[in-house]
């Protein structure tokens, strides 16, 4: 299968990708690691009259942290957030969904930027980072401007980047110390989408009590989904059977899964409940080693 | 519109001019001819078009040519070294790694960045890492072996037995 013809343009800066997005418009689409866009242009479900490669603009790859801030560079590929020793330190988290998204190969390519930039509820890093309560830095012709993960999901493949706007970074809170995070996704086979995913951030005080939780859905719901009652449910009492069993509850009453081949509505609710569970659990080791 | 790209494959330059539609894989199968990169999927999936762009395992169906502008190739066509088979080949050949052999190119090339980047892995991590391969003929336990056999053979330990096992 062949996409349709376009033109292609490789800028050397930011400032040049951006310069052409406003002058192309609508008709302008942004190749990153190009493994959601290209297979969509082969099919002709997406006919780009340009596409902008941003592969070439240096300064955009990165993993740091910089006054308590974690800072992951929009270009930076699946397989280097897979493998950063940094990572798998305070944000095991990366690891977990890193390794369950594709294949090695497509993680060779496949970027962090293009995987939430695409919209898709059925990515994994989304959900991801409703749990670690990220801000996506969007670059346009008037600058960055950072915008909320809350904000930033409108609806189907839809998100709160403009036409002209770039995501260029993804900038994390640091959390305290006795914080943990999970994520897993059930699927049918390597490179599946999710049947059902959930990451967990969650953060306890010298006593137990829950300070902090973030609990993301993945692929059960048109829009990635924040399970904000079940967050409710553990916040601000010591962590039980019961506010467990409580947060599965809510998340998988406030999913809104479509059945299909993946399984039937009420499958997936109840694995949304038992990925809760095991989630908390496994962030909860985590916190406490 | 067609582009100019400049593009190293094993270790010849060529500069050609392309559609910026073309893919990777039909560039090296149609246009430089090295038909030993195979097309299985066509979407990702099965690792037959896998090759080596800077080192790192990609597939070719899911890349344009002009991407590879400024970058080195490695296809199956150049893996064995002056006539000598390279350990992957050697052991997929020893360890009856290969049925048909349609997925074999990719998966020698997958498993040329897997052992670069692990030169002692685990029969899981040989199994995860050579997990967007697909092989319809094998089941996959002598292409383990053969992976297992490479690595030894590079890391001059001593080889495993290539006689199959009945289990």
């Amino acid at each position: 299968m062949i996409p349709q013809s376009f033109q292609y343009e490789s800028p050397g800066s930011l400032s040049e990708a951006i310069a052409m997005l406003q002058q192309y418009g609508e008709d302008a689409k942004i190749l990153s690691g190009g493994h959601s866009l290209i297979p969509m242009m082969k099919l002709r479900f997406a006919t780009p009259e340009y596409l902008i490669d941003i592969n070439g603009i240096p300064g955009l790859s990165f993993i740091k942290e910089e006054n308590g801030i974690l800072r992951i560079g929009a270009l930076t590929r699946e397989a280097d957030l897979e493998h950063s020793d940094f990572l798998k330190k305070k944000f095991p988290i990366f690891s977990d969904a890193t390794k369950l998204i594709a294949d090695p190969q497509v993680r060779n390519m496949g970027t962090i930027g293009g995987n939430i930039a695409h919209g898709d509820a059925a990515n994994d890093h989304p959900a991801v980072m409703l749990a670690l309560n990220a801000t996506i830095v969007a670059t346009g012709p008037d600058g960055e401007r950072e915008i909320p993960i809350d904000e930033f999901f409108f609806g189907f493949y839809m998100t709160a980047l403009q036409h002209g706007e770039i995501l260029t970074e993804i900038r994390i809170p640091v959390p305290p110390s006795g914080t943990g995070n999970a994520y897993y996704k059930m699927e049918r086979k390597v490179g599946d989408y999710a049947t059902a995913g959930v990451a967990v951030q969650i953060t306890l005080d010298d006593n137990g009590v829950v300070t902090a939780a973030g609990i993301g859905l993945t692929n059960v719901n048109p829009v990635p989904l924040r399970a904000a009652r079940s967050e409710q449910a553990l916040i601000g009492k010591p962590l039980s059977e019961a506010s467990i069993n409580e947060a599965a509850q809510y998340a998988s009453e406030d999913c809104n899964p479509s059945s299909d081949l993946r399984g039937s509505e009420e499958y997936k609710r109840s694995i949304v409940g038992t990925l809760v569970k095991r989630m908390i659990h496994q962030a909860v080791n985590r916190a406490n080693n | 519109m067609l582009k100019q790209i400049t593009v190293t494959v094993n270790g010849v330059q060529h500069t050609l001019e392309v559609e910026p539609r073309l893919l990777l894989v039909h560039m090296i199968r149609e246009v430089l001819n090295l038909t030993g990169t195979h097309i299985g999927c066509d979407t990702s999936s099965c690792g037959a078009c896998t090759i080596l762009l800077d080192g790192k395992s990609i597939k070719s169906c899911t890349v344009l040519a002009v991407q590879a502008n400024g970058k080195s190739i490695t296809t199956i066509e150049g893996v064995a070294q002056n006539g000598e088979l390279s350990p992957l080949q050697e052991g997929f050949k020893e360890n009856h790694g290969l049925h048909c052999g349609f997925c074999t190119p990719g998966m020698i090339l997958r498993a040329t960045e897997l052992l670069a980047n692990n030169p002692n892995p685990t029969e899981e991590e040989i199994r995860w890492g050579i997990a967007g391969n697909l092989c319809r003929c094998t089941g996959y336990n002598n292409i383990v072996k053969a992976i297992q056999y490479a690595g030894a053979k590079m890391r001059g330990d001593e080889l495993p037995s290539t006689e199959p096992e009945f289990v």
